[in-house]
């Protein structure tokens, strides 16, 4: 098993005439992603990759029985294809859209929740890189080559720093069952708790890297759940220790606000918790191969 | 994005927000006009700055004089206003906000922010005004009063009632003060806002209530649909820096160190500068090129690095998904034939078409040095920038 994904999981991807979602849909056949077509409303009926390209993404999930959705809509219509996807009755949507104001996150998590628990779709993202689950399926715009199979799970707020993850536990015959980019907007579609809850369940995965970041307040939530609920290890890296408070570093949900949102604060508190900390960001794949010696 | 005490007021007040009659100046002269068409014997002299904490630094003076006020305006027009907020270095006060004095029963605070645990906005309110509402919220935890709202449907009036029974507002104040809340709610939904702040809320002696300061930030994602926002963005109190990299739609950031970075990606732009820092150097910036960038937006990124002048060591770290060795490669070669570069240059490149990339780089025959990893990177980096300065 792997979470969210796999190579059997009927794919479908918003936006996928665009430049940009053409690309990545190429990209992700070619990793071997079951992608069984697209939606561009006005666009229906048309092919684009070999794929049927649908007008709605009701449509796309009653032809191909599509499960699972990527999101490369422009920001100022993500929110409404997410939405979209929810209520088609896709079960899992990453959405790798840059720059969807915050306030349109907050409806799209309130549309969300109206539905029941269990026809709920699962979102990750904005702002991320998606979910790769290495050698069976890959659902955003990382390089796939980077990751090797196996069972460390990973969870990041960013895309090009679970790349060094990836290449730096490959690099010491570690692999990934799922890696998971949660984004780095200040409201996300799942945090580090939410996910940790699946890797906690899944039986590939025997160990857990989160990869967090200055603001908000997920790493302190991901701390609690794993003392109180977790049976597998976990290393954690922090990125951000030399920022400075109240300023803005790139992504949207990466500024020191308030007490408790600084490296420093959240390194401390992972620690407290027994979660193994890399000291610095090229330390994260060897912290990872102490854990799992036991060390 | 961050706006002026004066423009904050006036939005809140388009909203049928009470604020205290006052009027925006940019000279002695301006200000003696907006006071004469004040009236009355005294007068509130505000320095605008995209900063709180200005009455403590001087910022702030009730004037009892025309000459008073010319010598206010002496004093901060022109000149840089230091606050603990700002840092030593300051920032330009290019106006003054002239203001009629408010006669103050009791100060509030008020405050409606974007909620990151709740993911609701929320309002937050206290009997506690003109107090860093952080340390109330440590030291007294029962002064705050906080109400999530429900974006379905919004702030409803029984909510905002409950935030003014629970500042023991006199009966007379509650309407006014209700209504207050339900307005400020509209303008921060309606404006994208992130971030709202009326501290103190002021009531009065006649049982009003007015915004005697205010705070608003807003969403840079929602600008394309807030034209009118956008319009009070004032770059002189931003980092000229910040400002040039923004002219060319790169995310930077100034920082104080010398060691200038370009990095694709925010997270790993963070990693990279913390990696420097444990080398024993400090970053001057944080610099994401973001993806699949050209040669020239690679040339155009390092200028915007060496734009600034306590740079005396580059470290480039790319680690390419979208992006591509060989383009950021080739736009570093490309600048190098244009300009030289007279202080050490250190590339990581990692990813897509490296080995293109550092082939460019090696059969370049310049002075670049390169490295494989991140921690090679930033070892690198900082012996080469102690050599060079010899610090």
């Amino acid at each position: 098993m792997s979470i969210f994904i796999n190579e059997k999981t009927p794919i479908i991807v918003q936006g996928i005439t665009g430049r940009i979602g053409s690309f990545h849909a190429e990209e992700m056949i070619e990793y071997g992603s079951n992608v069984v077509g697209g939606v561009t409303p006005g666009k229906g009926g048309q092919t684009h990759l070999d794929r049927p390209i649908f007008n709605t993404v009701a449509e796309a999930v009653a032809e191909t029985g599509a499960e699972a959705s990527i999101v490369f809509v422009p920001p100022a219509y993500a929110a409404d294809g997410i939405m979209e996807a929810a209520e088609a009755g896709i079960k899992y949507c990453v959405s790798i859209t840059d720059g969807i104001p915050v306030h349109d996150m907050v409806r799209v998590k309130r549309y969300m929740n109206t539905l029941e628990a269990d026809k709920r779709m699962i979102l990750t993202g904005p702002n991320c890189a998606g979910t790769i689950s290495p050698g069976k399926a890959m659902l955003g715009i990382m390089p796939g080559h980077i990751y090797q199979q196996g069972n460390v799970g990973v969870i990041g707020r960013s895309g090009t720093l679970g790349y060094e993850a990836a290449a730096q536990m490959k690099e010491l015959g570690i692999g990934i069952s799922t890696s998971v980019g949660i984004g780095g907007d200040p409201i996300n579609g799942s945090s580090f708790r939410e996910i940790l809850e699946h890797f906690e369940q899944d039986d590939e995965t025997h160990a857990v890297m989160i990869i967090g970041e200055i603001g908000g307040p997920q790493e302190a939530e991901a701390a609690e759940f794993f003392k109180e609920h977790m049976s597998k290890p976990m290393a954690a890296y922090i990125a951000g220790l030399s920022a400075p408070k109240g300023r803005r570093m790139g992504h949207a949900g990466a500024i020191v606000n308030s007490s408790g949102e600084s490296a420093a604060e959240k390194v401390e508190l992972l620690r407290a918790a027994g979660i193994k900390v890399a000291p610095t960001p090229s330390d994260m794949g060897t912290t990872m191969a102490a854990l799992l010696n036991g060390k | 994005m961050n706006i002026h005490e004066y423009q904050a007021k006036q939005l809140l007040a388009k909203f049928g927000v009470p604020i205290p009659k006052g009027g925006i100046a940019h000279s002695k002269d301006e200000a003696i006009y907006q006071a004469n068409e004040l009236g009355g014997d005294k007068w509130v002299i505000k320095a605008q700055i995209h900063s709180g904490a200005r009455g403590k630094a001087g910022g702030v003076k009730l004037c009892s004089s025309h000459q008073e006020i010319e010598e206010m305006c002496g004093k901060l027009l022109g000149e840089k206003l230091a606050t603990i907020q700002t840092g030593p270095e300051g920032k330009l006060v290019s106006s003054v906000y002239v203001e009629e004095p408010s006669a103050i029963a009791k100060e509030l605070y008020f405050s409606i922010i974007m909620d990151r645990a709740s993911q609701y906005v929320t309002l937050i309110a206290s009997t506690e005004g003109g107090m860093n509402i952080e340390e109330v919220a440590a030291e007294t935890p029962e002064k705050i009063i906080t109400v999530s709202i429900d974006p379905a449907v919004g702030l409803q009036a029984f909510q905002a009632r409950q935030l003014a029974f629970g500042l023991n507002l006199p009966t007379e104040a509650l309407n006014v003060a209700t209504r207050t809340v339900m307005n400020c709610y509209q303008a921060f939904v309606q404006s994208d806002a992130n971030l709202l702040e009326v501290n103190p809320l002021v009531l009065t002696e006649d049982n009003h209530i007015v915004a005697l300061d205010a705070k608003m930030t807003f969403d840079e994602n929602a600008m394309y649909r807030q034209a009118a926002v956008a319009e009070l963005r004032d770059t002189t109190q931003e980092d000229p820096r910040e400002t040039n990299a923004s002219q060319h739609d790169l995310s930077y950031v100034g920082l104080e160190g010398n060691i200038g970075c370009m990095i694709n990606g925010a997270g790993l732009a963070m990693a990279t500068m913390d990696m420097i820092q444990h080398a024993g150097g400090e970053p001057a910036n944080f610099l994401d090129i973001g993806g699949g960038a050209s040669p020239e937006r690679v040339a155009t990124a390092i200028e915007a690095v060496l734009a600034d002048d306590t740079v005396e060591a580059i470290l480039i770290n790319i680690f390419a998904g979208i992006n591509r060795c060989d383009w950021v490669a080739q736009g570093i070669v490309d600048l190098l034939a244009k300009r030289e570069i007279d202080m050490p240059l250190v590339v990581r490149l990692s990813g897509t078409n490296v080995e293109e990339g550092q082939r460019i780089l090696r059969e370049s025959n310049t002075s670049v040095i390169t490295a494989e990893t991140l921690a090679d990177a930033a070892e690198k980096v900082v012996a080469a920038w102690k050599q060079a300065t010899g610090k």
